[in-house]
């Protein structure tokens, strides 16, 4: 109703004028309508389906309300009714992004509520199955960032890079995406001569092949004028508000879970925590690029460092049985039946154990009674916690920068919804 | 470190500490609702324990007659880098706890998501709405009592 009331008073206005022939209108603030405007879900720079309320004044961000829920497939319901084995593939389709170390962060979660200690040759693998993860999923972040910043280019030269990781998944554990490679106690199957070839290769060409893409952006205009300064957030801020991963790192607190709360070999390897203090895009950008090279430097480490051994957990009761034993022999049998069937029957309790996953921390919480289906389990989700900032990041920037603040932050919807 | 945590929570409030379990090296402190406050500004703020983070809040129904949910808060320490569980307990009548989002602005998301899946509400919340279910969805999904396969008709298709 006010609105028309303002509306009429502006004609009337207008023609006051007209009819006075006095052609300057002085109307006091032409801005002060704010638009708001619905971006998503189905938009190309929002990385899924995440989807944003934004009330504009002019080209400029009064406020902003991320809306999730449209890839909510009900996860945590769905853990309570299956075993913990069967969840393993559900963790897949978490952070589609670095489905490895997903299924890696699972099986520690059930792995310490069970008290199962795994051999330190499946340590190692999984040491280098997460850092593979961590580098191809910042190859996408990056590429993204950039494509939706307006250079298009970098994303075909790091989807190039990621493809080859993809191939050495596919060696690895036969997909190339939803990989499902973990199981409690140890691995689907074990690192093989050629993953170990494939990677070499890999790593010797890494570097000059990013270089080239870093090459594109370093000095580039456009991308630096667009990034810098754009999607800041306060060193207090970002801790109070739970940010964690890359973002929490580019605005100057040095915390990185694979240093602060080891897990598998960490200790043993040597590495960085990159830390930037500006806390914006371009920050974060340079975050992920460090972080990539630091992740080849545990790579090689681990490949150099990977001991001989069984790559499983030699404990009945709770580890699946190696497929050629439970067709041959009965005892293996009896036990692989239990464990598909039954579960794993873990002590009463509750864990909450997390890694540092590309995003940032992804912990699982899982409660335990007795029995092989986890009573309750809650995951910590890295996607959410981070996209929660974005109204503090959005406020205050222009329109255009909503691109570049959501690929800086890259969230990942499979995993921000569950 | 835990039993100095614990040592400094029963000097702060010695009569509201329900109970306190260890279990794989991870410190779970159950406290009562009305203290919950004033302990996790506590913990916040004492600068021996510095529990500056809020990493995760979810609630468990544990499906009783007597207290039946659970509140789980997840703390870490930047300074000490470790972890303390903080939980309270509400009765399915009352399922009222304060927000802490006045300690942890994190708490934010975390309460929408704990009020949208238990039907828990967090007294004080600036925005407490569902975060994942749409706004018409009568229940919450992840009360023991909520079917797996769901409810039929509870999710109305939008209309052509």
């Amino acid at each position: 109703m006010s609105a028309r009331n303002s509306e009429d008073s502006r004609r009337s206005q207008i023609l006051a004028a007209l009819e006075d022939q006095d052609t300057t209108v002085v109307i006091d603030d032409p801005l002060e309508n704010s638009m708001i405007l619905n971006m998503g879900p189905q938009h190309p720079a929002t990385h899924g389906v995440l989807r944003l309320l934004i009330k504009l004044d002019g080209e400029t961000v009064m406020a902003a309300v991320p809306e999730l829920g449209y890839l909510h497939r009900g996860y945590e319901k769905i853990a309570e009714s299956s075993t913990y084995h069967e969840f393993i593939p559900h963790t897949d389709r978490l952070d589609y992004l670095s489905p490895l170390s997903n299924n890696v962060a699972y099986v520690l979660a059930v792995e310490k509520l069970a008290g199962i200690e795994i051999p330190r040759r499946a340590q190692y693998i999984r040491v280098l199955v997460c850092e593979m993860a961590r580098v191809a999923s910042h190859l996408v972040a990056i590429g993204s960032m950039a494509m939706d910043v307006g250079a298009l280019t970098v994303l075909l030269w790091t989807f190039r890079e990621r493809e080859k990781l993809l191939d050495i998944y596919d060696v690895l554990c036969g997909a190339r995406f939803t990989t499902s490679y973990t199981r409690i106690g140890g691995l689907q199957q074990d690192w093989t001569p050629q993953c170990t070839a494939m990677l070499r290769q890999f790593l010797s060409e890494f570097d000059a092949d990013v270089r080239e893409v870093e090459k594109l952006l370093q000095n580039n205009r456009i991308f630096i004028d667009r990034c810098e300064n754009v999607g800041h957030i306060s060193r207090e801020d970002a801790i109070a508000w739970g940010l964690t991963g890359p973002l929490l790192r580019a605005a100057g607190v040095p915390r990185d879970l694979r240093r602060d709360v080891p897990y598998l070999v960490y200790p043993e390897l040597d590495f960085k925590v990159i830390t930037f203090t500006e806390s914006d895009a371009l920050a974060r950008f340079y975050v992920r690029l460090a972080e990539m090279y630091e992740s080849t430097g545990i790579l090689s480490q681990a490949l150099d460092k990977l001991p001989e051994g069984p790559y499983n957990a030699f404990e009945t009761k709770k580890v699946l049985p190696a497929k050629e034993r439970t067709y041959t022999r009965m005892e293996e049998l009896i036990h692989d039946f239990m464990l598909i069937n039954l579960g794993i029957d873990p002590p009463v309790g509750e864990v909450y154990h997390a890694v540092e996953s590309s995003k940032g921390e992804l912990g699982f919480y899982l409660v335990s009674d007795g029995t092989g289906h986890p009573w309750r389990m809650k995951i910590r989700s890295p996607s959410t916690c981070n996209l929660s900032t974005l109204p503090i990041m959005l406020k205050g920037g222009m329109i255009s920068d909503i691109v570049a603040v959501i690929g800086s932050m890259d969230p990942v919807m499979g995993e921000a919804d569950k | 470190m835990n039993d100095r945590i614990l040592e400094k929570l029963h000097a702060l409030v010695p009569e509201n500490i329900a109970g306190s379990r260890e279990f794989r090296d991870e410190l779970t402190v159950t406290v009562t609702v009305d203290v919950l406050v004033r302990v996790c500004e506590f913990l916040k703020t004492d600068p021996e324990l510095a529990f500056d983070m809020l990493i995760d809040l979810t609630a468990v129904d544990m499906y009783r007659p007597e207290a039946r949910f659970e509140v789980v808060y997840l703390l870490y320490s930047l300074k000490n880098t470790r972890y303390l569980r903080l939980k309270v307990t509400v009765e399915e009548e009352r399922a009222t706890v304060p927000t802490v989002t006045g300690v942890w602005p994190a708490a934010n998301w975390h309460e929408r998501e704990t009020f949208d899946m238990f039907g828990i509400r967090f007294a004080g919340h600036p925005d407490l709405r569902r975060l994942y279910m749409p706004e018409e969805f009568e229940h919450h999904p992840l009360r023991k009592d909520f079917p797996l396969m769901g409810i039929p008709d509870s999710l109305p298709l939008p209309r052509r």
